[in-house]
């Protein structure tokens, strides 16, 4: 195995030359995977607290149509000079909201944050298997936000053509004024975000194959690392076709050419443009588009089999399935990219088996969810705040996957695509599941990413405001799907018919409000507990897992002597015969176990 | 005024959250209760209970939204393949409705049920084949179902079979409005791109193609006959848009550089519709709230929206089809002039 690379003498010796680090080496330039877990995570929540903000001034203006606010003066300038926001910069506020939700929070912010402290901490490995990519892979993330927040200030506004930027809307700069420099630099932003993305990909994928602890088989693994592993392979396998799809993009607004464009006449000037098909962009687009969805959700479905197990004090049911299903979805939603376009007017045959591939999803899915529930059943449930968000995301998904049966099924999509249906279930589905996986992991690995403790009792409020403001946010939405109103309109008054909906929007903006004050409790308490809060104890959730058997101060090589050996698999939890609720993977088997165990 | 109380309250509310945050963080202190790591049976109590609250919160909720907000969604479809997915999206809704009354009530119910309350113990199960093949299995019976009939739907919409010609029916997509042309009376369209776009000749129409002289050019409304087949043709001047009449359960998307296509047979005419039970509530509802705002009162039309983010004033871009009888339809046509007659 790999890991005898990392023998304990170059352990030590690592360490030692860390004595000389200086500030920049240990903030700011970090090779450590728990530094560059933080880095992930802050720079994910500030951006996920724009992208956050963005959001409760664009329902503002949905429940209130029109009407001058001075909050949006404030924030918008000159894009809402009298208090009523400037209907391009509610697209550009959708367009950077779903942007920066999508793959600076629940991509980067997510999977970068818990893949770097969670693989090396968890299969028993002193690092990364390359800490300089790993470096390198933050910064390109940090540089491409740092574009994604410029493009904010530019004259004519951020990109605006939607978080999937279809051509020719976003390629031609006379067709919007956010497709000229806040679409260039929305596409620069991209092209970083994907490279940083390949890189921790790679590196993800090598240190789980190669580095993992004495006894680790893959079956062993803890479900958080499966999770990781497969989004990882993912990404690798799908954020190319994106890189592809931006590159034609950018040559078609800068270099004249036509792969997407054909027969234009924009603002009075015929293009000569011809032969291209914005068609062929939606297919690279949503290659990747699909995946992502899962490269989003897989994780916090990790973390959740994670906490779920551990704080139910019972092991996370059907252990197998759940690794198979992880599998079985990630290999579906390779072949199932098209229901994003059953009304593009391509091939109605492609549509049929688009719709079989897409609704398959729901079998692993199901199997999933009801794994969950029979985790908890018979359980001894511990609700810290990570269990709480946990059973809420299990909530969700199972709310969110069932209208996917509704929108997988072509004939029905005709009719929602594009409405508030669609709105509600991606966000209840992929959003809340995965913000909520990641508030569980940041409540429950907190003490491993700053030693020290959050507050439980802000925990709860945080939990309890959220969960209900979240699905006051976005349950109501169905209804204005159903009742067929458009996603992305700046305002419904265009249209008397639509005017007995005005009164769900003032409730999903009442509940949107809501949430984001709720947040305000988050963010006290990770700040405060980051700085102030109790010193962790070695394993405060009296877990399995390796992450726990590490010094509670963080050291370079994470273990001061040998690496553990790993016996068992992660999930142990009550087992009959052990002195306690948990036996670690560290414990050998007894020689009863030794017949009975199924690993 | 309105907003500075509404900040002035959020900032209150704020404040009064952050001294009880305080609060209850001294007096755990006095009480020397830990506020960090596995809670205590106190708070399994409490939480669990709360979880059983939030059931109750969530059915309650659920069924408020579809008493208050289910007689808004989309009347009766006006189209004869619109029946038909209304019935599937109907079957399907009440196929996840039961999903979702069954496993969420699981979920909280055991949440609450097995709470770490004192004395208890969780027991080691690690798996069930037998269980798991039923959950993999009943979901994917139902599946298969819903797959079937929907594919079979799917085919039946877009490789329609009609008794007659569908009337041949071009919707144009322009930032920011709706253009259609009638076929003529030889039902065809004449070749069209946006190079020749010029003067009145707004869709771009080849002058030098004879199908094209007899297509009747329309804006703001069209009417179309009732019980006829209707092929609609789809193209876009700049950027994708998509021709959505949800009264019709229709929608295709407008690619520029494609022609895109969908055929439907409308079955109630406008007249009908406005009669029809469901969209008279709906109707005096909305004028209700709009006589209270001092608009013009609404009548209900088939509107065809844009369902595709197109630019600044996507939210605005309309046309409203007008179902007829047949003669009221020839007679309209009559009074429209032809492309030839135009240029």
């Amino acid at each position: 195995m790999a890991n005898d690379v990392l023998t304990p003498e170059v352990a030590h010796h690592t360490e030692h030359h860390h004595h000389k680090e200086t500030f920049w080496t240990k903030y700011v330039f970090s090779m450590d995977h728990k530094m560059i877990a933080r880095q992930f995570l802050i720079t994910g929540i500030v951006m996920g607290t724009i992208g956050m903000l963005m959001s409760i001034l664009f329902r503002l203006q949905l429940a209130w149509p029109e009407q001058p606010f001075p909050i949006l003066k404030f924030f918008l300038g000159k894009w809402a000079s009298e208090g009523v926001m400037d209907p391009s910069m509610y697209l550009a506020l959708v367009t950077i909201h779903g942007t920066i939700m999508v793959f600076f929070v629940l991509t980067a912010g997510l999977s970068g944050t818990f893949s770097n402290l969670l693989i090396p901490l968890q299969i028993g490995a002193r690092d990364m298997a390359s800490g300089f990519l790993n470096m390198l892979s933050y910064w390109f993330f940090f540089a491409s936000s740092l574009v994604m927040v410029i493009s904010l200030f530019v004259p004519d506004g951020p990109a605006a053509a939607g978080w999937t930027v279809y051509p020719p809307l976003s390629a031609l700069p006379q067709a919007m004024p956010g497709s000229g420099t806040g679409m260039t630099l929305w596409l620069v932003s991209m092209t970083l975000f994907i490279v940083s993305s390949l890189l921790g990909g790679i590196n993800y994928i090598v240190t789980v194959l190669n580095m993992r602890t004495k006894g680790m088989s893959m079956t062993r693994l803890p479900l958080t690392i499966w999770a990781f592993f497969v989004t990882a392979i993912l990404g690798v396998l799908s954020f190319p076709v994106l890189l592809s799809a931006a590159l034609l993009l950018l040559f078609d607004r800068s270099l004249g050419t036509s792969f997407y464009l054909s027969d234009i006449m924009i603002q009075g000037e015929v293009l000569s443009n011809t032969g291209g098909s914005p068609i062929l962009y939606e297919h690279l687009f949503w290659f990747l588009g699909h995946p992502e969805v899962y490269i989003i959700l897989l994780p916090a479905l990790g973390i959740t089999s994670e906490v779920i197990s551990t704080m139910s004090r019972k092991p996370i049911f059907g252990y197998r399935a759940m690794v198979g299903s992880i599998l079985a979805i990630a290999f579906l939603s390779f072949i199932v990219w098209g229901h994003h376009m059953f009304v593009t007017g391509m091939n109605p045959f492609l549509g049929s088996v688009f719709t079989f591939t897409t609704l398959l999803i729901a079998i692993p899915s199901a199997v999933k969810a009801f794994n969950y529930l029979t985790t908890l059943w018979k359980g001894n449930l511990q609700f810290s705040p990570a269990m709480l968000f946990s059973i809420g995301l299990v909530s969700t998904f199972i709310t969110g996957g069932l209208t996917g049966i509704i929108l997988g099924n072509s004939a029905l999509d005709i009719n929602v695509h594009d409405t508030y249906f669609v709105v509600a279930h991606f966000h209840i589905v992929m959003g809340l599941s995965a913000i909520f996986g990641m508030f569980a992991g940041i409540y429950h690995w907190f003490p491993k990413l700053f030693t020290r403790m959050m507050n439980r009792k802000l925990g709860y409020w945080h939990f309890w405001l959220t969960f209900i403001s979240a699905y006051g946010v976005f349950f109501p939405m169905h209804f204005l799907g159903m009742s067929g109103l458009p996603r992305r309109y700046y305002t419904n008054t265009a249209f008397p018919m639509f005017d007995n909906l005005a009164d769900i929007n003032v409730v999903i903006s009442v509940f949107a409000i809501a949430g984001g004050i709720a947040q305000l409790i988050f963010f006290y308490n990770f700040i405060y507990s980051a700085f102030r809060g109790p010193k962790a104890p070695q394993n405060p959730w009296k877990s399995n897992t390796l992450e726990w058997t590490t010094p509670v101060e963080h050291i370079h090589g994470n273990w001061p002597g040998e690496i553990p050996t790993v016996h068992r698999w992660a999930y142990d939890y009550s087992k009959p015969g052990a002195p306690e609720d948990f036996v670690p993977q560290t414990v050998p088997l007894s020689d009863e176990e030794k017949n009975t165990f199924h690993n | 005024m309105m907003t500075l109380i509404g900040i002035v309250t959020i900032l209150l509310v704020l404040l009064v959250a952050w001294q009880l945050i305080r609060i209850a963080e001294l007096s755990a202190e006095i009480k020397k209760e830990n506020l960090t790591g596995l809670p205590n049976v106190k708070e399994n109590d409490v939480q669990g209970k709360l979880l059983f609250g939030f059931l109750i919160f969530l059915m309650a909720g659920f069924l408020y939204t579809v008493v208050a907000w289910g007689p808004k969604v989309l009347p009766t479809p006006a189209s004869v393949h619109g029946e038909k997915t209304e019935f599937l999206f109907y079957l399907s809704l009440g196929i996840i409705t039961a999903a979702f009354l069954i496993t969420q009530p699981i979920l909280f119910y055991f949440s609450y049920k097995y709470r770490g309350i004192k004395g208890r113990k969780a027991s080691y199960m690690e798996h069930n084949n037998k269980l798991e093949l039923i959950w993999t299995l009943v979901p994917g019976a139902v599946l298969v179902l819903l797959i079937s009939y929907g594919l079979a739907t799917w085919v039946r919409i877009m490789n329609p079979k009609f008794d007659e010609d569908p009337i041949v029916i071009e919707l144009y997509a322009k930032q920011f409005g709706w253009t259609a042309r009638i076929a003529g009376e030889d039902n065809k369209l004449g070749y069209a791109n946006a190079r020749y776009i010029e003067d009145v000749n707004i869709l771009g129409i080849d002058k030098n193609d004879p199908n094209g002289l007899d297509d009747i050019v329309v804006q703001n409304l069209i009417k179309i006959p009732v019980n006829k087949p209707i092929k609609l043709k789809m193209r876009s001047q700049d950027v994708i848009h998509s021709a959505y009449l949800p009264h019709f359960r229709l929608q295709m998307n407008c690619v520029p550089g494609a022609i895109t296509e969908f055929s439907f047979i409308p079955n109630k005419t406008t007249a009908e519709m406005r009669n029809d039970p469901m969209v008279v509530r709906q109707v005096s509802e909305i004028n209700n709230i709009r006589t209270a705002k001092g608009e013009d009162p609404y009548e209900f039309n088939y509107i065809l929206l844009c369902n595709k983010i197109c630019g600044s004033a996507h939210y605005n871009m309309q046309m409203v089809f007008e179902v007829v009888s047949e003669e009221e339809y020839k007679d309209w046509l009559k009074e429209q002039k032809t492309f030839a007659q135009s240029i």
